[in-house]
This record gives structure tokens, C-alpha cells and sequence, in this order.
């Protein structure tokens, strides 16, 4: 049994409890244990582009120490959390600026300087486990389904902090499905930002945006569409109501490894 | 005694703006040995040549230190005026106290300081310097091209024609290169193929040309005047004296679902095939990749049919060498892998091509007959878009890897793309997002123009950001940054113009032929103004888009300069030789052989020889010789060589430690 240090996020212990559980069950089902951190707190949900301001970012870097001291990798699941995370474990490796002010707040703490790595969930899948392991391992095939991965933008950009999978063209849950049995659906809108950020500003854009998505999901012969981001599985299933189905995609991974029935809802 | 005199250059402001040349003549009046020393305007000039000579002669000089330039600039010069009153010109030492010292400083404290320190270490250099007498090496009168496109065949017409043997390496099949895949080129719209095929033909016919086709260069020995090359000719499986050129074998061969290169896998060939109708030379090639006779025994249709008896399965790869005097390298460029650009989803629809598959649709010889007809459906296109700088100009650091240079040519083929396409179909709309249009040339602004104004050719300024394929039609969205306003266009057609880069068999290339390169694998110019059409690396000349993305009417006119280049190479029946070459101190040899392993040209050989021992007995040790002639002074020699035996001619070891010291005292 592999152990990870996991950074779980609050919306996963909220709205996307499923997302989380599916997740744990998954992983539990491929002999990896995600280790919840002690006492972590929210990331902020929203990169802090501010350089002036590091009170934003201490949530992060709390979480990047911890797993430094656990066992130096730290998986995450959410993607608005991943983005903040990376983002900010990046700013401490490469921005003196930031990382001395930030080290001089923590003074007695302890000091980080960015040598965690971070991982998400859907790499740890790829590089730890590997798509082979996951395809022998599936028990319920998904039996040529199409579905289409929804990427979004946070997975995948900033693309050279990210390095996630080409942020243009990726194919990393694409592979993910095939591995479980389904078809994948390539289309163009997959890594679009779906605008869920502004839902509480201009709700209509948002909608306007999310039905683009799934119209051009549908339109190439998806059946179902996975996300692995709240924000986005929020705004494509409730601003855009109606038209193609959306699940995480822990969800279907469960699914096909059999232990979805272990989540009880 | 020595009696060393010291020349400081002001270079105009060049150097006195930021270095006290007074104060540096000044100090090196009082460096041991120094028995004259003044400053001068311009020490190039005639003026400043004469009193460096008139002092040779009236203080008895022993040797002469310049302080001025870098020594690439006027060592040569100074060398000839030291050697014109007298003096062997190999006592004389430049202090660059220009590039590397007032160009890069701003003070002229600092400034001073440290041209005063460059001259002490020339001064304690320069007594240490031996006389030293250059030998000749004679020149083979042959040159050797590298690259059958339209630079390769330009440049080989014009050495050929001043009376000189050539040789044309291609890797490919025919000869031809990118040039005859155009359809037509600007500013004037004739037809590529119309100006190129007379060239190829008359390169064939040439008696003074060669045409090596389907080879490629896989060594290189030898140096300026006398090449080495060993070629290697794949095997045709086609004998190429005894083809015809008929096609009647491309027609019966069963193997029909091969991707056609030249029409950038648009359509298909066989797997004999070739490649075009006007290929030189006219003669078949199997491909060994899709032969089913040369993969499992099975088939030799193509021998059946061929009433020549052309056809050897049998064929091997073979090796020829060959001497030249000349290496002219014209190995041109390929569009960028645009794998990282997928926003435009060029691998998810086939209606979104590269440009250069533009120009084959658009070609009457091309998959489509010339019909501009849609890959995905073969229907008509109404709505074209055409997104230029795909992959030029980026930023340093762009995650996608892209090329920070302009790539020169795309925006005068877009504009010859979109006003094709307006004139032969005047039922499409046109677009055409760029960043600038850069049309400089003579005719080329005029030629954009008529696109906009004349042709109707909509050009948005602005990027597209994603292009969306869905039931069938490409919905572009994009910004138009004059109007402020996101557009969408739903689009049959987008025409990627992507960067270009140098051919990928450039890079090893310059390695065999120790010839320099830029960050981006463009060859690197001798100098880039003065010497452009020659690499750093005496006898190595350069032609076409090798060295720096370029248009055809560029391409043909630096070819010709590098042609004359050559000739005035080859004109000569020998060169003199650098004399500044290694030698090795035979009692300290240790026989180690690392100096053979190192040196790059092959001047290294090991001889037995009788040595007298202390005690007066006889042995035999082996031991390192070079050979003058094939030496090129690099020196790579003299630094592995455990046992100090390697030395290089007016830069021993003795001396560069001579003046670490005279720096660091």
C-alpha cells in the first residue's frame, strides 16, 4: 500500500463530497492510501495574482510544508485547489521576493522553499499506478461508452507551471477512459474555461459558456461528459441544465474498479 | 634584448570615449622590454599602418603589440604591415581593447584599467612569440553541394558554369526541394514549377554537375582546399542507369496506400514510385518501408513489368568517397510540428491545414487536380480563414516551444493564398488575422495591397484564439484588436502559416562539418553583414534558408554570392596555411594516444621510433606526429595531453601562462 499526503479542499467536503469519496475508494481499490493532512485549510479557490499580499498564500504553503515533512508529494484532487497550490509552490521555488516574505511571516514555523511536488490526483493515477494497472484492474468496463473529458482551465494553464499535458491538445483522462473501457471523444471545447467564475457577476455568460461546451461535446458524439472540477461540474450541470450528462470522473472510475457502491450517498 | 613597441588605436571614439589610451601608452612605456610606445587615431588607417612600419624600422623593433580591435577584425591587416617592414609577422600581438573591454564598459576608470592589463598580457606574450612560416596546402578544384532545392541547384549552376566540377548531394529521391511544391510564387505569380523544373533539368545536363540524389553526407574530413567526404548512396532498388523513367511499374504496383510525401500525405502513392512528374532524375525508387518484395519476399511485380530490367531488390546501401576543395551547405527548411498548437485543431479536422498543404491543394499537379476542394468532404469552400504566426514570434519561455523570429516568408504567401483564392473563386470570403504584415521588398507591399484593396481580402489584425470543429463547420473565434470586439467566423477552411525551421538533418550535419550554429540551428554567417554567405569555418559557404529564414528571390541571390565565393576558392591552386598548428614534444610523449582521439581533422598519427636511453641502450616507444599540412590550430590537442608533450605554435602553454601572470600581477 502506497501512502500520499492529500489535500482534499472544502468544497470537496461539501458539494462535491463525491468527488472526494469515489476518489478515496478508488484509490484505496489500487493499493494507494490518500493521508488527509492535519488541519489544512481552504487555498482561497482563486490564485493571488497580488505580489504585495502573502496572507493569501499561507494557506497554501502550510498544506506544501506539511507534506514536505509527511513524505514530500502531495496530491490533490480539485482543480481550482491543484491550480493554487502549484501555482503558489512554484512562486516559493522561484520568487525570492515572495518566498523571503512569506518565510519571514512563518519565522518560528519552519521555512519552505518549494521542495514539495505536487501532483494531481489524475497523474498520480498515470505516473504511480499506471493506465495499464488500471485497466486490469477493471472489473465493470465502461463497454465503449463515449465520453468526453472536460478539461477546463485550471488543470491544464498556466501550462508551463502546470506541465500537466499539452494544455492544447491533452489526453491524459482521455487515456484515463480508454483504460476503463470507454470511448473517448475528443473536442475542441474540452480544456475552454467554462466561465464559472462569473457566474455571481454575469450568470447568463457563464451559461452561455457551458452550454457552448456541452453542445460541442454532443455535437461529436459524447454521451456523457466527466470533469474533475466542482466549479465546472456546478456550471455545466446546473446553469446549463439539461442535454448531456456530467459526473466527475471518480465517479466513473469507481464505477469501473467496482467499489462505487461503497459510497454511501 | 628585446625591443617591443606598443600602438594604442583610439578608434575614433570607439575605444577613447571609454578607455584613456594616453594612460595606456603611457603604462606600457614602462613595461620591461618596451622601447616605444604612442597612441594613434586610427592605427588601420594608412597613416597608422605607416607608423607602426617606420618605427619597425627606426627603433629595430623585435616585436610589435597593436592595442585596437578584436584580433578577427585587422590582425591580418597589422600582420601585413609588420611583415611589410620586415619583421615576421608572427611577432606581432593584438590587445582587444575594444569589443572586450571599451564596448562593455561604461567607465572609464574601469575602462582604462583593464585595456591597461589586456596590453601587459600581450606585451609578456609577445616575447615569448617565435617567428613562425605558413606552408601552403593545395586546393582540390571541386565543390560539394549539400541540398537539391532551388539554393543547392542555383548554387551549383554558377560554380558550374565558371568552369568548375560540382556535386549535389540530395537526401531525397529527386532534386527539387521545397520550391517545387509551390504552386506559384509571389510578387509576380508565375508558377514555381514553370521557373524551377528548366533549373533542375539544366543541372542534370550540366557536364560539369553531378547529381547525387537519395544520399546524404556522412563524413567529412580534410580542411579548406582539400575535403574528405564519405556519401552515402541508399539503396534505389532501382538502377538508376538503367531506369527510364517510364512509371509504368508506379502503375501496376499492388502496395497503393503508401502516404505521398510530396503531397504532404494528402493523397497516395505506391511503393515505387516518383516522386513528380518533372523529378530529376526521372527514375523510380521502392520504398523499402511498404514493399511487400523487400519485407517478405512476396510480390516483384514491378520487376515483371519493367522491360529495362531496372529492378534490384537486391541493392545495398554503398559508401563513395570524394575529395573537394569546397563544401557549400544548402540544406534549406520544414514547417514547425504543430503538435503544441492544437487551439487551431489541426489534428482534429482535416479542413484545417498548414499552408504548404494549401499550396499543393491549390496546385494543378497537386491531390485535388488544383480544384480548391475541402479534405473532409471534397466539397467547395465558401469561408476560408488564414491565421498567420503560427509558432513565429513567441516570447522566450512560451510553453509551446515556438520560434522568437519572424519566419519571414508567411505573410507574402498568405497574401498570395487569399488572392488566389479571390480570383479563382470569387464566391469565397477571405480572411486573414495577423499581428503585422511585413511585406518589405521590392514589389512585395504593392502585392499585399492589391490582396486588400483590389481582391477584397478581409485582414483583421488580431490572433485567433481556438478554432471549434463542430458538424462540419470550423467556427474561428477570434479578436479583432482595431474594432475591439471578439468575432467568431464559421469558417469550411483554416490555413495555418507556420513557422519555418532549418531541415532536422542540419544540426548533426553541422557537427560533421564542425560549422556553427544559432540557438534556433540556422548556420551561423562569418560575419553578419560583411561575410554572409560564409560559415566561420574556412571552405564551409552557405546557401539559402540554412542560415536564416528567406524568400526565393533571397535564396537565388545569396546563392550566387555563395558560388562566387566558392569560385574565388577554387581559382587558386593553393592557400597558405595557417602556421599556428600543434606539435608534439616527442621525449615527453607517453604514447597515450588521447591527442588521436580528440583532434577533429585526423592530423594526429603515431609512429614507433628508437629512442638512445640514459644508460645507451635502444628502445622502441610510440609516439604522437602531427601532420602540419592537416592541422588546423585548434588546440583541442594540447589540452588533453597528460604529459605536456603537445604544444601549439604562437600559443604554447609557456606563453598563455606568460600573460595569466602579466593579468593576474
Amino acid at each position: 500500500m502506497m501512502t500520499f499526503s492529500y489535500y482534499p479542499g472544502c468544497t470537496l467536503k461539501n458539494k462535491a463530497k463525491d468527488l472526494d469519496e469515489y476518489a478515496r475508494l478508488s484509490a484505496r481499490a489500487l493499493g494507494v492510501e490518500l493521508e488527509e493532512l492535519n488541519e489544512w485549510q481552504c487555498c482561497g479557490g482563486v490564485y493571488p495574482l497580488s505580489k504585495d499580499e502573502i496572507a493569501t498564500k499561507l494557506s497554501s504553503v502550510r498544506a506544501l510544508m506539511k507534506a514536505r515533512d509527511n513524505s514530500g508529494t502531495l496530491v490533490t484532487l480539485c482543480s481550482a485547489c491543484h491550480n493554487v497550490i502549484k501555482q503558489v509552490n512554484r512562486d516559493m521555488l522561484t520568487d525570492d521576493y515572495i518566498a523571503t516574505r512569506v518565510n519571514n511571516y512563518l519565522g518560528a514555523d519552519g521555512q519552505y522553499h518549494g521542495e514539495t511536488k505536487v501532483i494531481h490526483f489524475l497523474e498520480m493515477l498515470r505516473d504511480t499506478v499506471g493506465f495499464d494497472e488500471i485497466k486490469k484492474r477493471v472489473v465493470k468496463p465502461l463497454n465503449g461508452k463515449k465520453i468526453g473529458a472536460y478539461y477546463g482551465c485550471l488543470l491544464l494553464r498556466p501550462a508551463k507551471t502546470m506541465q500537466f499535458d499539452n494544455a492544447e491538445n491533452p489526453r491524459i483522462i482521455e487515456d484515463l477512459i480508454e483504460a476503463l473501457g470507454g470511448e473517448a471523444v475528443i473536442y475542441a471545447e474540452r480544456n475552454e474555461c467554462c466561465g464559472a467564475y462569473v457566474t455571481l457577476e454575469d450568470k447568463d455568460f457563464a451559461a452561455k459558456r457551458a452550454v457552448s461546451i456541452k453542445n460541442n461535446a454532443e455535437s461529436m458524439g459524447a454521451e456523457l461528459i466527466v470533469t474533475a472540477c466542482p466549479l465546472c461540474q456546478y456550471n455545466l450541470k446546473v446553469n446549463a441544465a439539461g442535454g448531456v450528462e456530467v459526473k466527475y470522473f471518480t465517479e466513473l472510475l469507481a464505477e469501473a474498479l467496482g467499489v462505487k457502491e461503497g459510497f454511501d450517498e | 634584448m628585446h625591443r617591443i613597441g606598443v600602438f594604442v588605436c583610439h578608434c575614433g571614439t570607439n575605444i577613447a570615449s571609454t578607455v584613456d589610451v594616453k594612460a595606456v601608452a603611457e603604462a606600457a612605456a614602462k613595461e620591461p622590454g618596451v622601447v616605444f610606445s604612442a597612441d594613434y587615431q586610427y592605427m588601420c588607417s594608412e597613416a597608422g599602418q605607416n607608423l607602426i612600419k617606420d618605427t619597425i624600422k627606426e627603433k629595430n623593433l623585435t616585436g610589435v603589440v597593436v592595442c585596437s580591435c578584436s584580433p578577427r577584425m585587422h590582425e591580418n591587416t597589422f600582420r601585413k604591415a609588420v611583415s611589410a617592414a620586415g619583421l615576421n609577422p608572427y611577432l606581432l600581438e593584438v590587445a582587444n581593447i575594444r569589443e572586450q573591454c571599451s564596448w562593455i564598459h561604461k567607465d572609464i576608470k574601469d575602462g582604462t584599467e583593464k585595456a591597461i592589463v589586456l596590453t601587459r598580457a600581450a606585451i609578456a606574450k609577445v616575447v615569448l612569440n617565435a617567428p613562425l612560416v605558413a606552408g601552403t596546402s593545395p586546393v582540390t578544384k571541386r565543390a560539394l553541394v549539400i541540398g537539391g532545392g532551388i539554393a543547392g541547384i542555383q548554387t551549383a549552376l554558377d560554380i558550374a558554369d565558371a568552369g568548375f566540377e560540382v556535386d549535389i548531394v540530395e537526401k531525397r529521391p529527386t532534386i527539387g526541394g521545397k520550391m517545387a511544391q509551390l504552386d506559384k510564387t509571389f510578387p509576380t505569380l508565375d508558377c514555381a514549377a514553370c521557373i524551377l523544373t528548366p533549373k533542375m533539368v539544366e543541372a542534370a545536363q550540366h557536364e560539369k554537375i553531378r547529381i547525387l540524389s537519395y544520399s546524404e553526407v556522412c563524413g567529412v574530413k580534410g580542411f579548406v582546399g582539400s575535403f574528405k567526404v564519405k556519401i552515402k548512396r541508399k539503396a534505389r532498388f532501382v538502377k538508376e542507369d538503367v531506369c527510364t523513367g517510364c512509371g509504368l511499374c508506379t502503375e501496376k504496383c499492388p502496395m497503393k496506400r503508401v502516404p505521398n510525401e510530396f503531397n504532404l500525405g494528402m493523397d497516395e502513392r505506391r511503393a515505387i514510385y516518383i516522386p513528380f512528374a518533372q523529378a530529376v532524375p526521372k527514375v523510380a525508387v521502392i520504398d523499402p518501408d511498404h514493399c511487400n518484395m523487400l519485407k517478405n519476399g512476396k510480390c516483384g511485380v514491378c520487376a515483371k513489368v519493367c522491360s529495362v530490367g531496372a529492378i534490384d531488390y537486391k541493392a545495398q546501401d554503398s559508401f563513395v568517397e570524394e575529395d573537394y576543395g569546397a563544401i557549400v551547405v544548402a540544406t534549406g527548411f520544414e514547417p514547425i510540428n504543430i503538435d503544441a498548437y492544437d487551439e487551431f485543431a489541426y489534428s482534429q479536422s482535416k479542413d484545417v491545414v498548414t499552408s504548404l498543404e494549401y499550396e499543393r491543394l491549390m496546385n494543378a499537379a497537386g491531390p485535388t487536380g488544383g480544384k480548391l476542394l475541402r479534405p473532409s468532404d471534397g466539397k467547395h469552400p465558401h469561408t476560408i480563414v488564414f491565421v498567420q504566426c503560427v509558432g513565429s514570434r513567441e516570447s522566450d519561455g512560451s510553453p509551446k516551444c515556438g520560434k522568437s523570429y519572424c519566419s519571414k516568408i508567411c505573410c507574402m504567401y498568405t497574401a498570395k493564398h487569399a488572392m488566389l483564392t479571390r480570383e479563382k473563386y470569387p464566391d469565397t470570403e477571405v480572411y486573414v488575422f495577423y499581428i503585422d504584415v511585413r511585406t518589405p521588398g521590392k514589389g512585395f507591399d504593392e502585392f499585399y495591397r492589391r490582396a486588400a484593396e483590389q481582391y477584397g481580402v478581409h485582414y483583421v489584425k488580431g490572433m485567433v484564439g481556438k478554432v471549434v470543429p463542430e458538424n462540419g463547420v470550423l467556427k474561428v473565434r477570434a479578436f479583432d484588436l482595431i474594432a475591439g470586439e471578439q468575432l467568431q467566423i464559421n469558417a469550411d477552411m483554416v490555413v495555418l502559416a507556420t513557422a519555418i525551421e532549418p531541415d532536422k538533418t542540419a544540426r548533426p550535419l553541422a557537427t560533421l562539418l564542425t560549422a556553427s550554429m544559432d540557438t534556433n540551428d540556422f548556420f551561423t554567417e562569418a560575419h553578419p553583414k560583411l561575410r554572409p554567405v560564409e560559415s566561420p569555418t574556412a571552405g564551409i559557404f552557405l546557401s539559402g534558408a540554412c542560415q536564416g529564414p528567406k524568400d526565393i528571390p533571397e535564396t537565388v541571390a545569396q546563392a550566387g554570392a555563395a558560388a562566387a565565393k566558392v569560385v574565388g576558392l577554387l581559382a587558386k591552386d593553393s592557400i597558405v596555411c595557417n602556421p599556428c598548428v600543434a606539435h608534439s614534444d616527442e621525449k615527453l610523449c607517453n604514447g597515450c594516444s588521447r591527442c588521436e582521439r580528440v583532434c577533429p581533422y585526423g592530423a594526429i598519427t603515431y609512429v614507433d621510433k628508437e629512442f638512445k636511453m640514459p644508460d645507451r641502450s635502444i628502445k622502441i616507444r610510440r609516439v604522437s606526429q602531427v601532420n602540419e599540412a592537416v592541422c588546423q590550430g585548434c588546440g583541442a590537442c594540447t589540452v588533453v595531453c597528460p604529459s605536456g608533450a603537445m604544444d601549439l605554435k604562437g600559443f604554447s602553454t609557456e606563453q598563455l601562462r606568460a600573460e595569466v601572470d602579466a593579468i593576474c600581477k
